[in-house]
């Protein structure tokens, strides 16, 4: 029979699982992505622009920003934090101002016959503008949107826009309709 | 009552410490599934903007990056100071945006590959100009899925 063979010391094991572990904690990174989703509208076919709805011009929320990041809404200097509140107003017109958009009766599931307004927000950018700039615009639309859809969901069924389920969110979706139109850039300002 | 005291039962044994290596195997195992190598190097500074309505990007395999930046400073003396568009790991114009989403449709699987997002890093100093041009030629190329990469900002 063969000899014994002595036991292997397995106390240095742990100091090079330890080196190992030190060595994956400092070279990974454990950030998660995250951001605005957006989706991009297809390039239209035929590039006839005779084929595009027509919508009145109360209906239509123009946000214009220059190259100095300012911005213009609806012919109107506003400052970016006061936005949302616009947008709101815009969206809901609580008094059925002859300015702000239309509405029009819809059915939808669990709501019934509600007013849905008609109303499309226009975002146009000058080529000066700072990202920063468009991403604070687009933060406070979609701030905008979902205090619209939280305020539904809560008159309705109590909870937040994102704790109903996914039919209730396409129900309260279809409530508050949030349009965002990118217009075709253009070259205001003149520099690049 | 002396029956039953043993005989010096007063010393601690020693702890073992032979199950150590498994603890430590353990959590060396969870984060090199839970991490991700950093796939790229950077060679353009990217602070990307905050924003507070964001969404976690899911599926980490199905994101295509553009950054968009400033060139870092061993960069400048070559590609200057204005921002520039940076693919997998070179410094690239406008018109390589299509073939690069050509080429990173091509390496992934037949039915994912419409599912592809792109997820646009972008300094938070630069114009609009650069990201408008650079979402025109992703919408010839029909890569319509973007998301804008933001910061969680403070409330």
């Amino acid at each position: 029979m063969a000899r014994k063979t002595p036991e292997l010391n397995a106390s240095s094991m742990a100091d090079i699982a330890f080196l190992l572990l030190i060595f994956f904690l400092v070279s990974t990174t454990m950030d998660i992505d995250t951001g605005i989703y957006k989706k991009l509208p297809p390039i239209p076919e035929d590039e006839t622009p005779e084929n595009e709805p027509k919508v009145k011009q109360r209906n239509v929320l123009a946000i214009l920003v220059n190259r100095n990041n300012e911005l213009l809404v609806n012919g109107e200097l506003l400052d970016i934090s006061q936005l949302r509140e616009k947008t709101k107003e815009f969206i809901l017109n609580p008094k059925n101002d002859k300015n702000l958009p239309e509405k029009n009766v819809k059915t939808i599931p669990y709501f019934g016959d509600v007013m849905v307004s008609k109303g499309l927000v226009s975002l146009q950018n000058d080529r000066g503008t700072s990202y920063e700039t468009y991403i604070r615009v687009q933060d406070e639309l979609a701030a905008a949107s979902r205090e619209l859809k939280d305020e539904k969901a809560m008159l309705k069924w109590g909870k937040k826009f994102r704790d109903l389920n996914d039919d209730q969110q396409a129900a309260v979706k279809k409530y508050v309709p949030m349009q965002i139109s990118e217009a075709e850039p253009k070259n205001v300002g003149g520099g690049r | 009552m002396s029956k039953f005291r043993k005989e010096g039962g007063k010393e601690t044994p020693a702890i073992s410490t032979a199950s150590l290596p498994d603890i430590v195997f353990m959590l060396l195992f969870f984060f090199m599934v839970s991490t991700t190598m950093r796939e790229v190097d950077l060679n353009v500074s990217v602070l990307v903007p905050e924003a507070k309505e964001i969404v976690k990007l899911e599926k980490k395999d199905l994101v295509s990056n553009i950054y968009v930046g400033v060139p870092m400073r061993k960069f400048q003396k070559t590609f200057g100071t204005e921002p520039k568009i940076q693919l997998n790991d070179q410094f690239a114009t406008v018109d390589d945006i299509q073939s690069f989403i050509a080429s990173e449709r091509e390496a992934r699987k037949e039915e994912l590959r419409n599912k592809l997002t792109t997820s646009l890093k972008v300094d938070q100093y630069t114009k609009m100009g650069v990201i408008i041009d650079i979402k025109q030629e992703l919408r010839k190329a029909s890569a319509l899925k973007l998301n804008y990469s933001t910061r969680q900002a403070a409330e």
